[in-house]
């Protein structure tokens, strides 16, 4: 399996973990879109962001197949297929001038990370498997080949050492991107990612500030189990002196990565594995080199008025989801895409409210403590006299992660959830009784 | 060294006096190593330390008056105040702190030796031979960073030198009862590094050995581990009862005092007088004197001062509900903490 390197990345090819990958599912319980077949190019306007996920069943026909993932998407991760998965041409899928272009997240990071590195020397990337292999999730790939092994640094097994390594450079003021396998082995560097970068630039009275971005998967996977599959964005996220960057689609992965790599502070950004993949229409002004999304802005993914959900990263493609469906239903919810959990845009999030005066948050990650507590509070203290229910907050489920799959698809939040629960942030009438 | 001995122990009585606070670690007893190495060092050169650090700046070049306000927790510290005992940082003088946590500073003075060679071999800087020093004791030699490091400072042949002040008491928990093998030089060799071992009491022979590493490493061969035995004669910090230590330990330490040992030395050898050491003892008093005097006429950091320098961009405190920047407000750092 290790030898057809020239795999798009499914989950279950590329190992996680240090032992052998998971087998695959024997359903489709997690497709986030159902497969369909490689049509023709989509001709919706970019403000249309409902992706469009076609799987490809085909040989290794590579021109065939550069031409058919140029016209119009990439595989999701198809479990349970046993095919060959052909990797795009991420070169092919660029500069072409076509007013509708698609882009998976992969090639987005890709190519934020290739721009950036090539308009700053000081930039540099460094991570297990991030240049001999191309990038655990194949992300890095073809950077090595482009910048060499000094500024592509495949690291050995030493996430503390060589956090901290990153950050003592970014002390002499280089850049580093350092990529976490998945942000579940950042805990053992978190020590370097909290009290070395974040905390730097306040001990030393802004002495000496840390460009640094930490960046990698985050959340639930496909069937890995309970030590790769939570969620960091509420641990990183309370911490004062980072920034913490969830993008969800293509343009926000472009943006906020080249915004994050600019950046003067320490930067944690959090991608989604399943996301890499998923391939989103994307503006003609995003593909140019020197787009850049501001930190601190959320994005409303679709205008409503009936209630606000709010989500970042994988969760937007189920709250858009839902949307429709209870579009149908004749709610309009308006779909918040956080992009930024810290700061957190309460702002947009306040005006929202204030519009619809219902509010569900939506996250992948432990209820307790986390990003949707934050933001119920937040719009409780900043707009209450506004709301006409309680809030809702849908999470994960308080384990942690099962592996069989039907298990892990009750703990993490599906479509059925959110319909259910903006259903009940706008037919309530009288306050629910609180449940344990 | 006999300046930070003498702001050791002022930091002592103003610590017992109210006016220092929290946690407070001092060094008498190792100025031999910290002098030994930094004062071979060139103005970019780095130093990381750990919380056993006024000396290390100190030594680094870092005005007395400086470091005796941050202890005091005043605006006219090397941090501004916002440091503190454990974590001093300081760009002029490249001290990278201060880390509270041991092994921590490894690995970012790890970072600051690629750094160093980065520049040399990325950005074309062909000049820039900045060596680093890190400073971590005992202790940390069986923190897992520390090997994380001497594997990639080897492998990568940094400009770093690994030096270890081994005091022999990681608090009360004696090196022999924490380690496997209590000789730390021999850890070295195991990851393809040269390893030293070297009397720590003896400024002369620290700086002879100093001198080799930094040669080597400024060469571009690599990173060394040096390993000081030392002593402190206080304990780990000014809140440590200091129990466990046997006092016949201490009197043999006591009696290898390294400013002593280096006073005998200068006077039979005729390179200086008693009454020059004199002088010089008395200069240093008024130094530390004029230190605490300052320290205590500096003013307290001001209320606006608590949200400065969470960002280097202050836009990281968000947007605010008039939709625009939060640290576009002219009120902004006059508020709580509340943000």
């Amino acid at each position: 399996m290790r030898k057809s390197s020239n795999n798009l990345v499914s989950v279950w090819l590329v190992p996680v973990g240090r032992g052998s990958p998971s087998p695959p599912f024997p359903d489709s319980g997690h497709l986030l879109h159902p497969p369909r077949e490689a049509e023709s190019i989509p001709t919706a306007a970019s403000t249309d962001l409902n992706p469009r996920v076609i799987v490809q069943f085909g040989k290794k026909m590579f021109s065939i197949v550069r031409q058919k993932v140029f016209n119009g998407g990439s595989a999701a991760t198809a479990l349970g297929q046993t095919l060959q998965r052909i990797r795009p041409a991420v070169a092919a899928a660029r500069g072409y001038s076509s007013a509708a272009k698609e882009m998976t997240v992969r090639e987005a990071l890709n190519s934020a990370l290739d721009e950036e590195m090539s308009a700053d020397p000081k930039v540099f990337l460094m991570g297990e498997e991030v240049g001999e292999y191309q990038g655990a999730y194949k992300i890095s790939k073809g950077l090595l080949e482009k910048y060499g092994p000094e500024r592509v640094l495949d690291t050995p097994i030493t996430e503390a050492g060589f956090t901290g390594i990153g950050v003592g450079a970014a002390y002499y003021g280089l850049r580093p991107v350092v990529e976490f396998m998945t942000f579940n082995f950042s805990m053992q560097a978190i020590d370097h990612i909290i009290n070395s970068a974040a905390k730097s630039n306040y001990m030393s009275a802004g002495q000496i500030s840390v460009p640094i971005v930490f960046r990698g998967p985050n959340g639930a996977a496909a069937g890995v189990g309970a030590q790769h599959s939570q969620c960091y964005a509420a641990w990183y996220a309370s911490c004062p002196g980072l920034k913490v960057l969830a993008p969800y689609s293509s343009e926000d992965a472009r943006g906020l990565l080249k915004a994050a790599i600019r950046d003067p502070d320490p930067v944690v950004f959090l991608e989604n594995e399943l996301l890499y993949g998923e391939s989103f229409p994307i503006s003609a002004e995003a593909v140019d080199s020197s787009f850049c999304l501001p930190i601190g802005k959320a994005k409303i993914e679709r205008e409503g008025k009936d209630v606000t959900i709010t989500a970042f990263s994988k969760m937007v493609g189920l709250a858009l989801k839902a949307a429709e469906i209870l579009a149908k239903e004749g709610i309009s919810a308006e779909i918040i895409n956080l992009r930024s959990i810290r700061p957190l845009d309460r702002a947009t999030i306040n005006a929202s409210v204030r519009k619809t005066n219902r509010l569900v948050t939506l996250e992948e990650g432990f209820p307790q403590h986390g990003v949707g507590a934050e933001i119920c509070t937040s719009v409780i203290e900043e707009s209450f006299g506004y709301l006409d229910a309680p809030v809702e907050r849908i999470a994960g489920a308080d384990v942690p992660m099962p592996y069989a799959a039907n298990l892990e698809r009750s703990a993490v939040p599906q479509v059925e959830d959110i319909v259910r629960a903006a259903k009940r942030a706008c037919y309530r009438a009288v306050p629910m009784a609180a449940t344990a | 060294m006999v300046l930070g001995r003498a702001f050791e122990d002022m930091c002592a009585q103003m610590y017992y006096r109210g006016k220092m606070f929290g946690f407070v670690h001092l060094y008498n007893g190792q100025e031999a190593v910290s002098t030994g190495f930094i004062k071979l060092l060139k103005k970019e050169d780095s130093a990381v330390s750990t919380y056993r650090d006024h000396v290390h700046a100190l030594s680094k070049g870092v005005p007395a008056r400086e470091v005796m306000s941050e202890l005091f927790g005043k605006t006219t510290g090397c941090c501004r105040g916002q440091g503190g005992s454990m974590h001093m940082f300081s760009k002029e003088h490249n001290l990278l702190g201060g880390f509270a946590f041991i092994g921590e500073g490894i690995p970012v003075a790890t970072g600051a030796a690629f750094s160093s060679k980065y520049r040399r071999e990325v950005l074309g800087e062909a000049d820039c031979d900045h060596v680093t020093l890190a400073f971590f004791g005992d202790g940390t030699c069986n923190n897992g960073q520390f090997y994380e490091c001497l594997n990639l400072a080897a492998l990568w042949k940094l400009p770093i030198i690994f030096v270890v002040e081994n005091n022999l008491w990681a608090i009360g928990m004696s090196h022999m009862r924490a380690t496997s093998d209590p000789q730390i030089w021999k850890k070295g060799p195991a990851f393809g590094m040269p390893g030293v071992h070297v009397d720590g009491m003896d400024v002369l022979k620290v700086r002879e050995v100093a001198k080799e590493a930094i040669e080597r490493a400024r060469r571009g061969e690599g990173p060394t581990l040096v390993e000081c035995e030392t002593y402190r004669f206080r304990g780990h910090s000014l809140a440590d009862p200091d129990e466990l230590r046997d006092p016949a330990e201490k009197a043999h330490y006591a009696a290898r005092d390294p400013i002593t040992a280096l006073k005998k030395y200068m006077i039979e050898n005729n390179l200086a007088k008693e009454a020059e050491l004199k002088t010089i003892e008395k200069k240093i008093d008024e130094v530390v004197e004029d230190a605490v005097e300052f320290a205590d006429e500096s003013p307290q950091p001001p209320r606006s001062q608590l949200l400065d320098n969470v960002f280097a961009d202050p836009k990281g405190f968000g947007i605010g509900p008039d939709g625009r920047y939060r640290c576009e407000d002219p009120k902004f750092t006059e508020g709580t903490a509340h943000v």
